[in-house]
């Protein structure tokens, strides 16, 4: 009940930042929709709706870091924070009222991703309800990574760094924008010692009903968001006990 | 009987003793303000208090809940308004009150009826459907007390709830400090000693993290020998009075 009431609260404050609307739904939509156009006139088999679409859902996910991180900053900012460590909520409360409302948002945001691309030749089949599935892990990652910058960066340095720095990052290293085969190299060994990539392809073999094929990518991004969520709780725990 | 007994508290930060042994009882519907220069403890002993920081040394005792060993249920007694103003500045103000309800796990029909009585006492029907962000500060320092009011402490730390404040803003809230006074224990830090004298039953002067006095206004100043409640403090500060 108590951190029910803290989560929705949670809910409140990122939905009502139109910005966050902005980032997290309407620029993915916008890119599909740019993208969609250039594969119209120019094919790359890279843009295919059946891979843009699923690239461009893991890209939509990667804002969640930049909401959670933000909301803890300022809510640290704010002494916010400080007020309700003297309530009854538990450590606990808090980290689930920070991460859980965002799961459904996550999922909206895919469906929404993957219900857009239908405009642009997706087929409707039963393999999407798997990927918007498949999103859920995927966000547990940003989500822990989101956690994890709001519990040590102040809200400018949230902005930058989760803003800029790991949106961008996260993008690169995804494999969604250009061929990682074609640049090659360290920078491909480097995105696959990431999860960034695997979240893609992970997406990209559910969208295909290729269930098999999810599974080392699905390790992947389950093992590197268990390793941060653990280390954005300790982090988050330190602050709390700094206050 | 005492609400707050303060036992060799103390806080250490590597070399810097923040709050050195301080021994203090504040007595049930007392409210006692905690005077000091900056970096005197104030807000380190309230941070305390609080169960926020834990202390290197000593104990309290809130109303038989040590701030140790029981940090849980000292917080089911107490609430804080902090010297920031602590709100959702995304949520409305009934969004705020019922988020505070709600985290001390009220039903909805306790948090209605006390949300009706909140906004009387503050004056805050007005403002109710407002966002809290959009608040002028003065509006914000009152939603931070109702906010810190809901859950219906026993205890109530208030930390510079008049800082940048205006003249009016702040009489208001003097108001609202006195309705409040016998009915909850308040521990008070502040830096205008006028706010002291008018509002303390007794006033605590701080300096370098200990207590260097405790005692009724009228006595601190008849000690400093001097008609003017400021001139008291510089006195007991600087060492010319004791």
């Amino acid at each position: 009940m108590r951190m029910l009431t803290f989560a929705g609260r949670n809910v409140k404050e990122i939905l009502r930042d139109p910005l966050n609307l902005a980032f997290g739904l309407g620029f993915p939509l916008v890119l599909l929709a740019l993208m969609s156009a250039i594969q119209a006139n120019v094919p790359v088999p890279l843009f295919e709706i059946t891979q843009l679409a699923p690239g461009v859902a893991v890209f939509g996910l990667s804002f969640l870091t930049l909401f959670t991180a933000t909301l803890i900053a300022s809510d640290r900012g704010s002494s916010l924070l400080q007020r309700l460590y003297t309530t009854p909520l538990t450590p606990t409360d808090f980290i689930s009222g920070y991460t859980l409302p965002v799961m459904p948002l996550a999922l909206a945001q895919s469906a929404i991703c993957y219900l857009a691309g239908t405009f642009f030749g997706l087929e409707i089949t039963v393999n999407m309800l798997s990927a918007v599935v498949c999103a859920l892990p995927v966000a547990m990652l940003y989500i822990a990574l989101g956690l994890l910058c709001g519990s040590v960066l102040n809200s400018k340095q949230v902005g930058g760094i989760c803003g800029a720095l790991l949106t961008n990052l996260s993008a690169w290293l995804s494999g969604v924008w250009f061929d990682l085969e074609l640049v090659g190299g360290a920078f491909k060994k480097i995105a696959y010692a990431l999860p960034f990539v695997h979240a893609v392809e992970l997406e990209r073999a559910a969208l295909s009903g290729e269930l098999s094929a999810c599974l080392p990518h699905l390790w992947w991004v389950l093992g590197y968001a268990a390793v941060l969520f653990a280390a954005a709780v300790l982090l988050f725990l330190r602050q709390m006990k700094n206050q | 009987m005492d609400a707050v007994r303060i036992q060799g508290l103390t806080k250490r930060y590597k070399d810097v003793t923040a709050v050195d042994h301080l021994t203090l009882d504040i007595r049930q519907g007392e409210l006692m303000s905690l005077l000091g220069v900056n970096g005197a403890g104030k807000t380190t002993t309230v941070k305390m208090l609080s169960c926020l920081t834990q202390p290197t040394e000593g104990d309290a005792v809130l109303l038989g809940k040590s701030i140790v060993k029981e940090p849980h249920e000292v917080k089911k007694q107490i609430a804080v308004s902090p010297q920031e103003t602590a709100v959702a500045r995304g949520l409305t103000v009934r969004e705020n009150l019922e988020l505070m309800g709600g985290v001390h796990g009220f039903d909805k029909e306790k948090q209605q009826a006390k949300m009706t009585e909140l906004t009387a006492l503050l004056g805050l029907r007005e403002v109710l459907h407002k966002k809290a962000g959009k608040l002028s500060g003065g509006w914000q320092r009152r939603l931070s007390i109702a906010m810190a009011l809901i859950s219906e402490p026993r205890i109530l730390f208030l930390d510079e709830p008049t800082l940048g404040l205006d003249v009016l803003a702040r009489s208001d809230l003097w108001d609202i400090v006195r309705a409040l006074k016998g009915r909850v224990t308040i521990l008070l830090t502040t830096h205008y000693m006028e706010e002291a004298e008018a509002l303390s039953d007794r006033v605590a002067i701080m300096k370098d993290g200990r207590l260097i006095l405790c005692d009724t206004p009228q006595a601190i100043k008849e000690r400093a020998e001097t008609d003017s409640f400021e001139q008291a403090f510089i006195r007991i500060v600087k060492g010319v009075a004791q």
